[in-house]
């Protein structure tokens, strides 16, 4: 499991382990082809003992090809070419099969039903074909593939079963493996006739993370239709319930953590959204109501630059920020040149028509893209989830957000904080006047600032690409939110944005499993709308001379 | 009421006289002259005339808040979809066993819900008055309540502008959501009869019309005798100058808070006369959209003039009745450069426009 998390968590270099991967393989292929070929050639030869023979013999060949050959073979899709008596993979494809050659794996195309023989079994075969696919899984070089297969064999009551995983146990490396197969053995101590066993067996097993236990002890506690405990023995019924209390604090903290993750995971797409808003409203004092369309505009260009590329798809999300950084930026410095410019000092006109603009962009992107939603494709490296343990699972994609949302947040401070631009802006909007009299071209950090704030806007676009639908309406949708989330942390601190933004999250996603989404919605908006009340700079509210202002 | 200073302007005698036609003599013509003489008003204008007029109404009350105190507000088609709620619901209780289930207490919606009784705000609502009453006690309550919290704590400007429209965000969820007991998405609809009269029939849409045109004169005279009284000049300088108004020793959150809750009331009456006309009020009256569209007509029509949110109130709605006919895509695109021209070039909108021309011309 680790490993593959790692594979994921390295996106971009899975390409190349792929590619590593394979020569090893090819390596080992040179050496154990001849046998494979000899163990096919019986398996073709017609006669039962002759296949028993093959199939032993195949599985004690460590070939890369073997354990799919086998699979195919117990799925029924291993079959003979009439025509050159090859032995070929296939799948249905409803008119015949899509064959592939079952030595080398190369596709050969489709064929008629007529064409092929399958190669049949009997029932006894396909047992003892099933325990040594099982057995094969347990030493595959992939910890998840070894951990299914512990699973799978943990439910079926089998003695042999039994003594592959015991084998398996001494030599096993993985810890989780290891632990999985641990659990199957107390699961097992649990159906003993000893009572002692019996409770050992429940008691260490409240330390594992299992739903499968969660399940059974669930099972011993519980009464049948007339009223009876299903567990007879009390004792047994009193330590079951004691580990289940205990196993179910852990499941209510993992949870809780869950809960937690998802809350800030919400956060980080209002901070996102909001952050962009609280350099424009906040540095400038400019409310932007087309800041909504500006991440509309960044997921369209997510969705057009993976049209352009579509065999790309990693690359292209990453090509899409600074695509999207750009085209929002342009747009917003159009309209802080075209209209914001002239309306300084005119903060209800600024919103007035802003929100003409945001109408217009809306409606041009409805009649160049459709009304229609637009699905924009995950890249492998960012869909399912982070399976921690059985309680906690995460998302890969709104982890990703999580740590995009960070990046974005810290390259920000930077730029405010350490370069020329953000120097300017952070003169003029302390005091316009005098930075004008210190040399500073305010109507250039006024477009340079509008732009910037833009740009962020249409990253945050690219994000939202990933976890929601591109529609025209993308952006109305976080419009009042975002504002919510500057206002809350307070107007001109970006520290509180992103404060008030993951609080507001994870508020959010607390009250949900109560109230429902939608009325925790409506009363995380009213918890805001009395906040202001009290608080009518927020959070963190600016101090000195430019809170005045 | 300065009746003198009325007659001279023009361009208010105009609007009034051109109202008072619309209210009496369309309503007539419809009714009295048979459908193929050439005096004859169709149904269909009729209908889209009332509308007009209840929009005019709603304009007029934001212009109240807007224009003479200065306060944007982004969720007043929350009032309006309230007062617009009260009657549908009392509306609803007319249809009686009519409705598709034939239940005698419980609307459709209900029973499809598996609901066994009404809720207790739907009780009273079978009374023309007590329906009559909440269309102006529930958007005058809410607007009570929010504006006692957000004008003691001084939120204003941007801020106050942001949470109205938060405000209007959070009912149109909460409106959307079954559990409410206003049907939901689907709102309140497929009314049978008003006041004991068939509602889809002629005569009723004709006396509705003329409903809203009589209401729509009144108010309009009420509201300019308001403005004119100490009550008005208080709210006009708080416009100017908040805090001066302040250290002079008005309670200014108390001016703003009773013009807010007069204006949210009269929009409550606007929706009230609107939902018979039209035959259906759903959450989406509450959308943060509709209500930028009332700002908009007032900032085309004219701030602070009463009659210019009129004038915006039907321009709009006529443009955005033929244009949404023509092309629906165009209509956005409209409103969308309406909304920057205003902004920029029209600052004191139609009316500002049409008093440069005639001081010009006098020139």
């Amino acid at each position: 499991m680790k490993a593959n998390s790692l594979k994921r968590y390295h996106g971009l270099s899975a390409v190349m382990m792929l590619v590593f991967s394979l020569a090893i393989h090819g390596d080992q292929g040179v050496s154990a082809q001849q046998p494979l070929l000899d163990a096919l050639n019986n398996l073709k030869q017609g006669s039962m003992p002759e296949r028993e023979k093959a199939i032993t013999q195949l599985s004690g060949i460590k070939h890369a090809r073997s354990l799919g050959i086998l699979q195919a073979l117990l799925d029924g899709r291993l079959f003979t070419l009439k025509s050159d008596a090859r032995l070929v993979t296939g799948t249905d494809n409803h008119q015949g099969y899509d064959i592939s050659d079952a030595v080398s794996g190369a596709s050969l195309g489709a064929v008629e039903r007529e064409a092929v023989n399958k190669v049949n079994l009997t029932n006894k075969l396909r047992v003892s074909l099933r325990k040594i696919i099982g057995q094969l899984e347990l030493s595959a070089d992939d910890p998840a593939i070894r951990l299914a297969a512990v699973k799978a064999m943990g439910n079926e009551d089998d003695e042999n079963a039994l003594a592959l995983l015991k084998a398996r146990a001494g030599i096993e490396k993985d810890e989780t493996v290891k632990q999985a197969i641990k659990v199957v053995f107390l699961m097992r101590d649990m159906n003993s006739s000893d009572k002692t066993v019996r409770m050992e067996a429940i008691d260490a097993l409240k330390e594992h993370n299992s739903l499968d236990v969660v399940n059974r002890l669930n099972a011993m506690v519980e009464k049948d239709e007339s009223g009876n405990y299903l567990e007879t023995d009390a004792d047994i019924r009193n330590v079951a319930k004691a580990a289940l209390i205990k196993i179910n604090t852990r499941l209510q903290f993992y949870s809780t953590i869950e809960t937690v993750f998802f809350g800030l995971s919400l956060g980080a797409v209002l901070v996102l959204a909001a952050i962009g808003l609280a350099i424009t409203f906040g540095v400038m004092g400019v409310i932007n109501m087309a800041h909504g369309e500006l991440m509309m505009l960044g997921a369209y260009t997510t969705y057009v630059i993976q049209q352009l590329m579509p065999n790309y798809l990693g690359v292209s999300v990453l090509l899409a920020i600074p695509a999207a950084f750009v085209i929002s930026a342009l747009v917003g410095v159009a309209i802080e040149r075209g209209i914001i410019r002239f309306l300084y000092g005119r903060p209800l006109e600024t919103l007035l028509a802003t929100f003409g603009v945001s109408l217009i962009l809306q409606q041009s992107v409805r009649s160049i893209f459709s009304p229609l939603n637009r699905s924009v494709a995950t890249p492998e490296w960012m869909s399912g989830s982070w399976q921690i343990n059985d309680f906690l699972s995460l998302t890969w994609n709104r982890f990703y957000i999580l740590v995009f949302c960070l990046l974005v947040f810290v390259l920000l401070l930077q730029i405010l904080k350490h370069t020329r631009l953000g120097l300017e802006v952070r003169a003029v909007a302390q005091n316009r006047n005098m930075a004008k009299a210190m040399g500073i071209p305010t109507a250039k950090v006024d477009a340079m600032t509008f732009g910037l704030g833009s740009g962020i806007a249409g990253v945050a676009g690219v994000a939202l690409s990933q976890i929601t639908n591109v529609g025209p309406n993308l952006g109305q949708a976080y419009i009042v939110d975002s504002f919510m989330v500057v206002v809350f942390g307070g107007v001109g601190n970006l520290l509180g944005t992103l404060v008030a933004g993951f609080s507001l999250g994870i508020a959010n996603k607390f009250l949900e499993p109560f109230a429902g989404a939608v009325l925790a919605k409506i009363l995380v908006l009213v918890f805001i709308i009395l906040f202001i009340q009290k608080r009518p700079r927020g959070l963190f509210p600016q101090k000195g001379r430019a809170a005045d202002s | 009421m300065n009746l003198k200073a009325l007659g001279q302007d023009k361009t208010c005698t105009t609007v009034l006289i051109v109202l008072a036609a619309v209210t009496f003599v369309i309503p007539f013509c419809n009714l009295v002259y048979p459908a193929d003489s050439p005096l004859h008003f169709s149904a269909y204008t009729v209908s889209v005339l009332g509308k007009y007029l209840t929009f005019a109404l709603l304009g007029l009350s934001l212009d109240l808040v807007w224009g003479y105190c200065g306060i944007l507000a982004l969720g007043h088609g929350a009032f309006f979809a309230l007062g617009g709620y009260a009657m549908g619901m009392y509306l609803m209780r007319q249809i009686g066993t009519r409705g598709v289930y034939g239940d005698p207490l419980l609307p459709d919606f209900m029973v499809f819900l598996n609901w066994k009784e009404l809720p207790w705000y739907w009780l009273g609502f079978d009374h023309f008055w007590f329906a009559l009453l909440m269309v102006l006690l529930a958007p005058g309550a809410l607007a009570f309540v929010f504006g006692w919290l957000a004008f003691r704590s001084r939120v204003t400007g941007v801020y106050l502008s942001i949470i109205t429209q938060a405000l209007t965000y959070a009912l149109l969820l909460a409106f959307f959501r079954n559990e409410m007991g206003f049907g939901g998405n689907n709102g309140l609809t497929d009314f049978k009869e008003i006041a004991g009269f068939n509602i889809q029939s002629e005569a009723v849409r004709a006396v509705l019309l003329m409903l809203s045109g009589i209401t729509l004169i009144s108010v309009f005279l009420l509201c300019r005798w308001l403005v004119n009284t100490k009550l008005g000049r208080v709210v006009t300088a708080i416009r100017a100058q908040e805090s001066r108004v302040r250290f002079l020793g008005y309670r200014v959150e108390m001016f703003k808070l009773w013009i807010f809750v007069f204006a949210a009331m009269l929009a409550g009456v606007a929706g009230a006369l609107y939902v018979p006309q039209v035959g259906i009020i759903n959450p989406s009256e509450f959308s943060p959209l509709n209500s930028l569209e009332i700002v908009v007509w007032v900032a085309m029509g004219g701030r602070g003039t009463l009659y210019g949110a009129i004038i915006g109130a039907v321009l709009v709605n006529y443009s955005k009745t033929v244009l949404t006919g023509l092309m629906p895509e165009i209509w956005l695109f409209a409103l969308g450069a309406v909304f920057i021209v205003v902004t920029l070039l029209l600052p004191d909108g139609i009316v500002g426009l049409l008093k440069r021309r005639l001081q010009e011309q006098r020139a």
